[in-house]
Order: structure tokens, then sequence, then C-alpha cells
């Protein structure tokens, strides 16, 4: 669920704990449960917040530390809100071979956040894709979608996520 | 019956056998470092891999399984280039601090590099940089020599049921740790110490809180006394190379005394007196409609484990502190004052098979002789460490006697170590004191054993008194389920945190697995037989501390210095 600036509309948080307590109903008590609950838990929320995962391992009867372990594992799940900015960096290829690495060990030390992370001030967040379609502009990241910066160097990566407050 | 090949060797198994299992059969031995039998086959590590002829890539052998016709073979120079590859790749992200490390010469990783002549570690790459968890008193995890094995996750949620630890992150991130990587001390953990035990290396380990016994040893105004759980006799010979199940108590008593303890006491002493507490604390329950089934109190861990997971029963918890408890106020206003000597310079160590009670000295309510009554708790496994330190050859020490009077006891105390001990030592004193007759059989047999939940009913008078025992707090959980449903009408359950009782506990000597916890336990009723006095209400000693001092079995002194209350916890994840 996109944030919404005026707030007008978004659900509480007594509201979200309300509909997740549906979802779980489902699988109340059956711990095979956990990966679908999860991702429709993300999908209401846009996150996974700590109190959905208290919820979710009482509802499910396992404990909090095995859907950690299972939230963690996939970087599909998110513990924090996305960024106002998803950077999204290719590993097509062209780039890998370009340098992928080297543009998100640059980020990383910029934002300190690794792949699949959101920056603490909820500006950034940070993801790989695959081939976006820009070989010839390797190694290249889109952000926010529709910005593609190609040709990266380290130097130009810092400059290039201030634009983006 | 499927029948394979192993090192050219054919054996018949049956179907479901793993090719690990099927090997050990013909005593082939295959390294593993994951693997716990029964509890953690999960084929992690991978040194266990073997070759299967036809099979495409090696295959773990700790999960997989036999087929017939198989042809196996475990030592090729493949298979041995593969385990050291997969060594190598361990150690590459292990710090080399085996010198320094407490696991030093105890250590399965450094076991395996030796069998292995790992000689140079070819690759140099990132180290593991989470930080260490010293947050409880009892253990402390250091993620950095952690490799991934899971079996303290696997302890701590099959065996225990428990489930502080899981792995998180992936990767180079890995990490086991509660979610959130939280502390220990801000989670349900209950500090039995069984992932310490299990722990191949130096990963998860006891606080180790020698130096600070050694430092009251070297101070002469300290009044040192010393008190020895049950288990302890069945279990320090291990950590100076001794078999296990050799009874060292009279070994370790001369060791303790050259090691400069002023008073050399003994835990069994309180074990009876707790008898004489819980047992008529269990006949005014009955005869006064108390909370029933009663449930004994020793076990420290098990108590954490109550608060945390089932404060809605804490009422059937035994009042009584657990013997150390018991020992530590008496040891600083009875004792004390009977030798003239000023509480404040007595210092109270205990040696304990459990981490647990590392944290139950510390309880905030455990100081009802006016100072912390019990000072310092040494595992079994510190307390070897001390015996090397100073260079003191247990094995060849004479045997020497406890002092009177907190050393003198009965096989009844003895036994409390191992599960069902404490049962037994308590039937041997309410038979007698209810019926007013000798017991025709001492011997309770029904309550002995590693069985994880075990039910009797034993006829004491006029009363069938209903009896249960549980080891292992997942075994415990099934019992107090029942207690929680309404469905158990049991008098009387004793409930032991570590599996086999005590002599399993998390402060065990390195290894204890099946095996060695049922030598223990033969080895403490070798012990009990050997006593002269083998029922609590016989200790002469008792007797006399109720005469001088106690006035009798749940008297007002006893409330205010041997029994206890408890603290509902709740779980972590509720307190948000």
């Amino acid at each position: 669920m996109v944030a919404c600036e005026c707030k007008c509309e978004e659900p509480g948080k007594d509201e979200l704990s309300k509909q997740l307590e549906l979802i779980i109903d489902e699988y109340r008590g059956k711990s095979s449960g956990l990966i679908q609950v999860l991702t429709k838990a993300q999908e209401l929320i846009g996150y996974l917040p700590k109190w959905a995962l208290i919820s979710i391992a009482k509802g499910l009867g396992v404990s909090l530390q095995e859907v950690y372990g299972v939230v963690t594992f996939y970087a599909f799940f998110s513990l924090i809100p996305r960024g106002r900015h998803k950077i999204s960096v290719c590993a097509g290829t062209a780039c890998y071979v370009k340098g992928t690495n080297m543009v998100i060990k640059t980020i990383r030390e910029a934002l300190g956040i690794k792949p699949g992370q959101t920056t603490p001030d909820s500006r950034y967040t940070l993801e790989i894709v695959r081939c976006i379609g820009a070989c010839g502009l390797a190694p290249a990241m889109i952000i926010d979608g529709k910005d593609v910066h190609g040709r990266l160097e380290a130097e130009q990566i810092p400059e290039i996520l201030e634009q983006y407050a | 019956m499927i029948t394979l090949t192993i090192d050219n060797q054919k054996i018949a198994v049956e179907e479901g056998t793993t090719i690990l299992q099927a090997a050990k059969k013909l005593g082939i031995n295959i390294p593993t470092l994951c693997y716990l039998e029964k509890i953690n086959e999960i084929g992690a590590c991978r040194l266990c891999v073997v070759e299967v002829q036809g099979a495409k890539a090696f295959v773990p052998s700790c999960v997989a399984p036999v087929a017939e016709g198989m042809v196996v073979r475990t030592n090729t120079p493949a298979i041995v280039k593969a385990r050291k590859l997969v060594l190598e790749l361990i150690l590459s992200d292990h710090p080399m601090e085996c010198l320094t490390c407490v696991r030093n010469g105890n250590c399965e990783l450094q076991t395996l590099a030796e069998q292995f002549g790992i000689k140079e570690i070819r690759f140099d790459g990132a180290k593991t940089e989470y930080p260490i968890d010293d947050s409880t008193p009892a253990i402390i995890r250091d993620p950095r020599k952690c490799v991934l094995c899971r079996r303290c996750i696997s302890v701590c949620k099959e065996v225990q049921t428990v489930s502080v630890l899981t792995a998180q992150e992936r990767g180079f991130d890995s990490v086991i740790a509660p979610a959130f990587n939280a502390k220990l001390a801000d989670v349900e953990c209950v500090q039995c110490g069984q992932c310490s035990l299990v722990c191949p290396t130096g990963a998860i380990q006891e606080r180790d809180d020698t130096d600070k016994v050694w430092a009251a040893l070297a101070d002469p105004k300290k009044h040192v006394v010393v008190q020895t759980a049950p288990a302890t006799r069945v279990q320090v010979g291990e950590t100076l190379g001794m078999e296990p199940g050799s009874i060292v108590t009279g070994k370790m008593v001369a060791g303790l005394r050259r090691l400069g303890f002023d008073k050399v006491f003994d835990t069994d002493f309180t074990a009876d007196l707790t008898i004489m507490e819980e047992g008529n604390e269990l006949l005014q329950r009955i005869q006064t409609g108390g909370t029933l089934p009663m449930i004994t109190s020793c076990s420290p861990g098990w108590i954490k484990f109550a608060e945390h997971f089932y404060p809605d029963l804490l009422a059937h918890l035994s009042t009584c502190k657990s013997p150390q408890q018991m020992f530590g106020p008496l040891a600083k206003t009875y004792y004390a004052e009977k030798e003239g000597i000023d509480p404040a310079d007595v210092y109270c160590v205990s040696i304990m098979p459990c981490t647990a009670k590392k944290f139950e000295c510390g309880r905030p309510e455990m100081d009802d002789s006016g100072y912390q009554d019990v000072d310092v708790v040494l595992t079994s496994r510190e307390l070897g460490r001390m015996f090397k330190q100073a260079n003191i050859n247990l094995p060849g020490l004479p045997e020497e006697e406890y002092d009177a009077p907190l050393g003198i006891s009965t096989g009844a105390g003895e036994i409390f170590g191992a599960s069902g001990g404490v049962m037994e030592a308590a039937l041997r004193t309410v038979y007698e004191v209810v019926t007013g007759k000798e017991l025709p059989d001492i011997n309770f047999k029904d309550c002995r054993g590693i069985t994880g939940v075990k039910e009797a009913t034993v006829q004491v008078g006029d009363l069938p008194v209903k009896i249960a025992i549980t080891n292992g707090l997942g075994n415990a959980r099934k019992v107090l389920d029942k207690i929680r449903a309404g469905e158990a009408d049991y008098h009387f359950i004793e409930i032991m945190c570590c599996p086999g009782g005590c002599i399993g506990g998390g402060g065990s000597p390195i290894p204890t697995n099946t095996e060695i916890r049922l030598k223990r336990i033969d080895a403490t009723y070798i012990e009990d037989e050997r006593m002269v006095l083998r029922k609590s209400h016989d200790n002469p000693a008792v007797k006399v501390l109720y005469e001088e001092f106690l006035e009798k079995p749940l008297g007002h002194k006893s409330h205010e210095l041997l029994h206890t209350h408890y603290t509902p916890r709740g779980l972590w994840q509720e307190e948000e």
C-alpha cells in the first residue's frame, strides 16, 4: 500500500490488525500457512512490522523466531516500510560484467543499506533487478521505475542519489 | 531389509536407514559437524559427503537413505579433498583464536581440522562481525565462532520447545540469534545451556566465573565455602579425562580443599532438607485442599520456563527453593552463627551441572540471609578448568570426606541428580512419615530412567499417590498442557529442565549425549546404594538443624529462609 501524504484514507493500526486477523483465520494453528500469511500481510500493510509478525506467530502457533527467520531469508519480505525512492540496480549479464557489484557496493557504502533494505529515514529502498534492457548503458540502474542512469562510475553515484529527496 | 556395500563391506539394514547409520554399524566412522542424532539431521555442513556409485554428485550421508544395491565409498581421495575444502571454507570465516578459546582441546571443528591435516586456508575473505551477546548471567553467544550447524536451534526448539534461536538473514549475513537479533536476556531463554552442550565450537558457552572464585580464595578476609551439586560427582572426572560415569565424590572433595576452600559442603545436604520441606508441603496440600498437583521447584531452567510459558500454573509449583538456594542462606545464617563468623565474610560458591543456576543465584529475591545468598555458581566444566589451572591431578587424589554439618547427606539427596530422583527421595520420606512404618523396599524403580514422561501410582498408607516425572522441557509441556486442560489427576510431579535430569544439565562436561547420560545415571544409583543412610529424614545433620535452628518443617524460619515465590514473566513477544 502506498502511503498517502494526507493520510485521509490510510487505515490505522487497529483497522489493519483486524484485517490481518481475518487473513490469519484461514490458517489459524497451521504452521504450513506461514509464507501465504506473510505474503498477504505484506500486501495489506505494505511491509511487515513487528506487531504483525507477533500476531502471525501467535495465530499460526509458531515461535516469533521462526517467523522472523523466514521473513529475513526471502528478499521479497520487508521489515520496514518501502522508501520514497526505489533504486533498482540492474544485474543483467551486460551490467553484471560491467560492474553491478561496484554499483551496489557504492550505494551500500553511501546509504548503509543492502539490497532489499530501506534507509531508516524512508528515503530510499535498494533492490536488484534483472536486465532492464539498457545493455548499451551498462552498468545501469533505474530510479523510481522511470529514470535510467547508465555508464555508472562510483564517483557519480552519490550525486545521482542526492537528486532524490 | 536393504542390502548395500560400503567401502567393500556388505551390510543389510532396514529401509529408511541413512548411509551414515549403516556405515556406523560397520564400524566406519564418517566425519560430521552439524549432525546430532535424532535432533539435528539436516545435511548442512557437508562434511559427511560420500561417493555413491552412479550418483552425479557427492551425497550427504547423514540425510541420504540407503537403497538396494547401493555402492558407497566413504574415503576416496576425492571425498577427502571435498571434506578439506568444506573445512577450509568454514575456517576462512572463523576467528583463529583457538589457543585462547574456552573450547581449546575440546572443539569439534579443531579436531576435524587436525584430523584432516589442514595446513593452510586458501580463502581469504570477509569475516562475520556480529557482536558477542553477553547479556545473560549464564550463556554467552559469540556468532563469530558459529559454523551455522543449527544444533542449538534444534535442541532449543525440538527438545526444550523454548525456541529462542533462529537462523536469520541469508548467505554471508546469516546469523543464529533470537528474532530481530535480540539479546538472550530480552527473550524467553530459560538459560538451560543445552545449546552450549551441543555447540561444536565456542560459539555458545557458559559465562566463566572462575576469576571471581580465584579472587575470593586469595582474599584472607573471606571464609569461602563451597557446595557441590549431586550430579557433579558423576561428572567432574570427565573434564579431566576420566571415563564417563566415573564417581569422583571423595577426590572432588580433596581437590576442592587443595584449591583452598575453607569448607567443602554438599548440596546433597540441602537436597535432604528440600525433601523435608517439600514432602511436608505436599502432605499439607493434600490434607488441606491446597493446589494440586504440586510440582517440584529444584530446576531453575524449569522455573523460568514456567514463568514465561505457564504463568497461570505457578501456584502448582512447590514454594521450596532449590537445594542450591536453601544452602546459601543457611551458610550465611545458621553456619556463620554456629562458627562465629561474620556472614558478610562468608563467600558461598556452588558447583553445578547447570548454567541456569547462574541466573538463579542472581534472582533479586535470593537474599534472605541479608546478603546475596549464593555468591557464585560454577559449572562442572569451570571446576574442571580450575583443577587444571591449579595443576591438580584429580584421578590421583585420595578420597576425602565432606565437612560437617552442611556436608552430611544421604543417598536420597544424591539421587536428585538423575531424572526421577527427587520423586524417589520424596517418596522414601513421605511414605515413612505418613505410615510410621519402615519402607519394605526403598528403591522406587518406576521413577528411574531416561524416559521423557514417567507415570506411576504409589500406595502411601490409605492414599494412592499419583505421580508423574518428566525430563526435558518438551516433555514437561505434555504434562503441563494436561494440567491446563484439567485432565491431570496427579498429586505430585517432578519436572527437570534437562534431558536425563541434572546429570545432563547445560553445565555438564562436553560431550554429553544419551549414552553418557545413562552412564552418569548408573553411577548416581551406585553412589546411592553405597550410602549408609538413604532417606532424607534419617540425615542426622538435618535433624540437628531443625532442633537447633529451624524448629520444624514449614515453620517460621523455614518460610523465611527456604521458601520463595515466582514471577510471572509471560512471553517477550507480548510485551509490546
